[in-house]
């Protein structure tokens, strides 16, 4: 990264991951004007120590006030948070936007770990429905089973559940990984836009339905392709980052990926490859 | 949305109508209209339970209207002339609220016929028959409903429950779940979803003598599996034969004397999340459902798209 102190307005923009590039067409992209580098603040963030480590037992907290006691530790420079007794609890760890070591000792209900932005999450139990929605970076690791629309719409990060997960998991995913050690429901990669799905078992009917783009590899049967997705041959480069992917997400040590079926898009957006590459978000 | 919880004790009884309400006042948040409970009680099974109501408690959006109590006692005795007539033996009677009462009778005919003659009476409607089965519901959460009847203190085996948010009718008894399995004894239903090819099989079970007490989609499902079951068909079978019978999104429980099924439709587009163990299986719309009465670490997971599973007491 440049200094930002002494680094011309337009490097130092893009520096902090802005740019100042002009677009044709349509477009989604807001641009950061340098000019207000000064008051740039991300909100709702907090600068924690790793090694600074505490319990909070959730038992007879809400949601809110859960949630809020995260922040609130957070804000004292906690860094691996251990919450006790979430016990099926809806939303709980939802909109964290900065690193930290998040521990779940127990499951999470609805919504868990939803919209967040760097965390580390390991849940030791397991997660209700949209677990990890809107997920833009991190890392979630769910040692027992899932829910449905497992990692709904996520932007990035990995999102791994050791156990098996409900219908439509990554459902309108749009980037990231989510990684899969057991079977996956129905409508798995519905209407996917972009990143990668890994299941190492079975798979339901309607795989990859409507998905624009993106791939998914499957380890054991499909009950059936969904309109669009289409099989595409395996080729070194995916056998190589699976075989890495896996490792790192220390899930499915001795299984053969060379053996897996990939999954992507049959059908081409219209107009899509004519497009820019950052259009190409818009155009989605 | 509605939540939906059942649960089955496999060899031993349990109070099952206090963890029953435990589980339904967990999932108020998804349904705060009605509360339903269908109980499965350790009755000596040698006299029927009925439960019937002779008026309404009325709603937002209900097509009923709520009477004087006067009314309702009027009706109650052409109820008591209608089963002398019919030859029912009154053993024991309940009144549990101005329009609701719980009788214990002795009566050995055709349960078709014996139903559609009470409830030819207006404004009467049986809510359930059986020998195990208790059925109340009523409007308020499950523990306004528990408290109004009595139910914290039901010992039985297995029970499934419905909390209500009203959608497809308006806000009243009648419309509320569980619906009873008519003419079957002990069979009742609960449903959280959205049928749409409701009115279709209405028309067509109608014309096959089957009977609809209200408006609500969900009372389908209890007919349609009665009518299977009419034909020979076992409830695992009609229960296999609904995923494709009925259109829309579902996830329904319908319990009998000595099982407990769930059957979810084929997009898995409604939520359940399953515990079973050796000894009892719980489940619900939300895991909070089952950590209600059982908040140590367990495991639990969510059943597949088109899955049906019946379990025995």
């Amino acid at each position: 990264m440049a200094n930002l102190k002494t680094a011309e307005k337009k490097t130092k923009a893009q520096s902090m991951g802005m740019h100042t590039e002009t677009l044709t067409g349509k477009t989604q992209q807001k641009f950061f004007n340098p000019d207000e580098a000064e008051n740039f603040f991300y909100w709702g963030t907090f600068d924690v120590d790793f090694n600074k480590r505490t319990n909070l037992d959730v038992k007879d907290l809400d949601c809110k006030q859960a949630n809020g006691k995260i922040d609130e530790l957070m804000s004292q420079g906690y860094g691996t948070i251990v919450i006790k007794n979430p016990q099926g609890k809806h939303s709980l760890g939802v909109g964290i936007l900065n690193k930290l070591n998040l521990i779940f000792e127990g499951s999470l209900g609805y919504f868990g770990v939803g919209s967040i932005d760097g965390p580390i999450v390991r849940v030791n139990g397991r997660v209700g429905w949209s677990c990890a929605e809107n997920m833009m970076a991190g890392k979630v690791v769910i040692e027992k089973n899932a829910g449905s629309c497992f990692g709904a719409a996520i932007r990035g990060g990995d999102l791994i559940c050791k156990g098996s997960v409900g219908a439509r998991t990554g459902i309108d995913q749009k980037g990231g990984t989510i990684i899969i050690g057991g079977d996956a429901g129905a409508f798995t990669g519905f209407m996917m836009q972009r990143g990668r799905i890994v299941i190492l078992g079975d798979v339901g009917i309607n795989l990859g339905d409507s998905m624009y783009d993106g791939t998914i590899y499957v380890g054991g049967k499909i009950g059936s392709f969904g309109s669009d997705a289409v099989e595409s041959p395996m080729t070194k480069d995916d056998i190589d980052w699976l075989k890495r992917k896996l490792k790192v997400a220390e899930i499915g040590e001795n299984f053969d990926v060379s053996k897996m079926t990939k999954v992507v898009a049959g059908k081409k957006l219209w107009n899509y490859d004519a497009l820019e590459p950052t259009e190409k978000k818009g155009a989605i | 949305m509605c939540g939906i919880a059942g649960l089955i004790h496999r060899g031993k009884s349990s109070n099952v109508g206090e963890e029953l309400q435990h589980m339904l006042q967990a999932l108020k948040h998804r349904g705060p209209d009605s509360t339903g409970y269908a109980l499965y009680a350790n009755n000596d099974g040698q006299n029927f339970i009925l439960r019937f109501k002779v008026g309404e408690n009325v709603g937002e959006g209900s097509t009923s209207v709520n009477e004087d109590e006067s009314v309702y006692n009027e009706r109650k005795k052409i109820v008591d002339k209608k089963l002398s007539e019919l030859g029912a033996l009154v053993v024991k009677e309940e009144k549990l609220t101005p329009y609701s009462y719980r009788y214990e009778i002795k009566f050995d005919k055709d349960l078709m016929d014996f139903s559609k003659s009470v409830e030819s009476i207006p404004s009467v409607e049986i809510l359930s028959i059986g020998k195990s089965l208790e059925l109340i519901k009523d409007l308020g959460d499950a523990t306004v409903v528990s408290e109004r009847y009595g139910l914290n203190k039901v010992q039985g085996t297995h029970g499934i429950g419905h909390a209500r948010m009203a959608t497809e009718s308006g806000v009243d008894i009648k419309s509320a779940h569980p619906f009873w399995g008519y003419p079957f004894a002990d069979v009742s239903v609960v449903h959280n979803g959205q049928l749409t090819n409701y009115w279709n099989n209405r028309r067509v079970l109608e014309n096959k003598g089957m009977r609809f007490m209200s408006e609500c989609d969900s009372e389908l499902i209890a007919v349609f599996l009665a009518e299977k079951m009419r034909n020979g068909a076992t409830l695992e079978e009609g229960m296999k034969e609904s995923l494709t019978g009925l259109d829309g999104v579902f996830t329904y429980f319908v319990a009998t004397k000595d099982s407990l099924g769930m059957a979810k439709d084929t997009m898995a587009a409604k939520p359940l999340v399953l515990y079973e163990s050796d000894d009892l299986v719980a489940m619900g719309s939300e895991e909070i459902a089952i950590r209600s009465i059982l908040p140590q670490e367990i495991d639990t997971y969510d059943p597949f798209d088109g899955e049906v599973k019946v379990w025995q007491t």
